[in-house]
């Protein structure tokens, strides 16, 4: 036990000393809500949807917490190269405990990402309808995170060096953010399009966050919740699967 | 304690580590010896749990490390020949994480961290992140960190790397007294001749992955009939120099090994 929290504890102060870090990627987000959220604003309008800004924030708030969460599980191939991967692969404790104590770090550093663009976004003039509601909006930002640091993990470990980095970026992470419908509505897609949206785990999460905050729901809440929670916990043992399979 | 039998690690069509058996007695300083690229590290990742040997078998402690992992790792501790701290948190903070993996309790703990750092004279810098270190200091603190808990086996890869003389002293006089206060057995790669002449009680010398001498110091020198045993390492080992990495081919098995995963 005290393995997975001195590991969390790492993640955490990694998080909150590197401040530089913690700007840089306030910077994408804060382009897609005013850019987006101001300049699609009109459009959108007139097409009958009602605000852009109030749509496009849980969006903005899961891609925070999918790029956050995956790069946290990418951490691991820093970590590899820099050697402290090493230090704590040969310590007499279960690379289980070591992998969840990872995940659930980056997951946490990842929530604490998004909260910092949601107020960003109440500043911006996002408005959540139902003030109760934020916890669950926490709580489906908090599966968004857990599914994606799985994941990380997942191909951190499969992969050897950062020499992949950019192709993960390319062809995993930009294309899940962009299917999720994080930046349109997912009623009415063509049937290609809105089969591959079907696939993409972070669509349940924002769909998530849009019907508890705004009361927006393609899928539904329940759903949302079943689908993120069973995508988790296979994300979360692939994970542990391939961490457990590191050779150095 | 150590027992290695017809040891192979293949990578590809590499072989690293070629047909390698020998043993280690409880409470022995045993030097691995060999120029570079000769198998050393492949050879200590193996005997801790970090790679799984193609073929041969491996026991620590009458453990086999590949079937019982936790239970081998509980018994060994380890410097590498690399860095393996974490350069975004201080030098107390490493030995804290290193101090809780290694179940080593809290009092104890503090109380070691304090008295190795002192020794390795990092304990001013102690609340100052690693990544501020020179070479040297950080090399000081893996160390310290080493030493931290008392392994039943410790394995030093080439610890004196980029030591100055007075911390390599200090590294040395350690190492002697664990061995011969708690009886711990010491695994160590070296390039420094004199220093396995000094501390090991027996030495072993891998060449191109395969064992090619053992014995204590004297015997080595006695049987190549040569004065030190930097001689006897060249006359074992010839004078050419080794090139770890190789051409275009070994490129190419590194992309491969990209998409392999850990398999390589």
């Amino acid at each position: 036990m005290s393995a997975i929290y001195i590991l969390w504890l790492r993640e955490l102060k990694r998080y909150t000393r590197s401040r530089v870090q913690l700007l840089a990627s306030l910077g994408q987000p804060l382009m897609y809500l005013l850019v987006l959220g101001f300049g699609l604003g009109p459009v959108f309008q007139r097409a009958g949807q009602g605000s852009y800004l109030q749509f496009v924030a849980p969006g903005v708030i899961g891609m925070t917490v999918l790029f956050s969460s995956i790069f946290s599980g990418l951490g691991l191939l820093w970590d590899r190269q820099f050697g402290f991967l090493k230090e704590t692969l040969v310590a007499p404790v279960s690379r289980l405990q070591i992998m969840i104590g990872r995940t659930l770090g980056g997951a946490t550093v990842a929530v604490l990402q998004g909260l910092l663009v949601t107020l960003v976004c109440v500043i911006a003039g996002f408005r959540p309808l139902h003030l109760a509601n934020v916890p669950l909006a926490l709580g489906f930002m908090l599966l968004i995170a857990t599914v994606f640091a799985g994941l990380g993990v997942a191909v951190g470990s499969s992969l050897q060096d950062m020499q992949g980095f950019q192709l993960i970026m390319n062809f995993l992470v930009m294309p899940i953010f962009f299917l999720s419908g994080a930046l349109f509505p997912l009623d009415g897609l063509p049937k290609v399009l809105g089969a591959v949206t079907m696939v993409d785990p972070l669509s349940y999460g924002i769909d998530g966050m849009r019907a508890v905050l705004i009361d927006k729901a393609h899928y539904g809440a329940m759903v949302d919740f079943e689908v993120l929670v069973a995508v988790a916990v296979l994300f979360i043992v692939i994970g542990a699967w391939r961490f457990s399979k590191i050779e150095i | 304690m150590i027992r290695v039998q017809n040891l192979v690690k293949k990578f590809g069509a590499f072989t690293a580590v070629d047909d390698v058996s020998f043993e280690v007695a409880e409470g022995e300083i045993f030097a691995f010896l060999g120029p570079n690229g000769a198998g050393k590290t492949t050879t200590i990742k193996m005997l801790t749990t970090l790679l799984k040997p193609t073929s041969g078998a491996i026991e620590l402690d009458g453990l086999n490390p590949e079937v019982k992992q936790n239970e081998a790792r509980r018994r060994f501790g380890i410097v590498f020949q690399d860095p393996s701290l974490d350069g975004d948190l201080t030098a107390e903070e490493n030995m804290e994480i290193h101090g809780v993996l290694y179940h080593v309790p809290h009092k104890v703990r503090r109380q070691r961290t304090e008295a190795l750092l002192k020794q390795f004279e990092l304990w001013d810098r102690r609340k100052d992140q690693v990544k501020k270190f020179s070479g040297g200091m950080k090399r000081r603190l893996e160390i310290a960190r080493g030493f931290l808990h008392t392994p039943k086996i410790l394995f030093l890869d080439e610890p004196t790397l980029g030591l100055d003389p007075q911390s390599r002293n200090q590294l040395w006089t350690h190492v002697k007294k664990v061995n011969e206060a708690e009886k711990v057995t010491v695994f160590l790669t070296t390039h420094y001749m004199d220093e396995a002449d000094r501390v090991a009680h027996r030495v072993g010398v891998i060449d191109h992955g395969k064992l090619v001498a053992q014995g204590t110091p004297q015997q080595i020198k006695e049987q190549t009939k040569t004065e030190t045993l930097e001689e006897a390492f060249l006359a074992l080992t010839g004078s050419t120099i080794r090139d770890e990495s190789a051409g275009s081919a070994d490129h190419m098995r590194q992309f491969a090994k990209m998409w392999q995963g850990g398999k390589r």
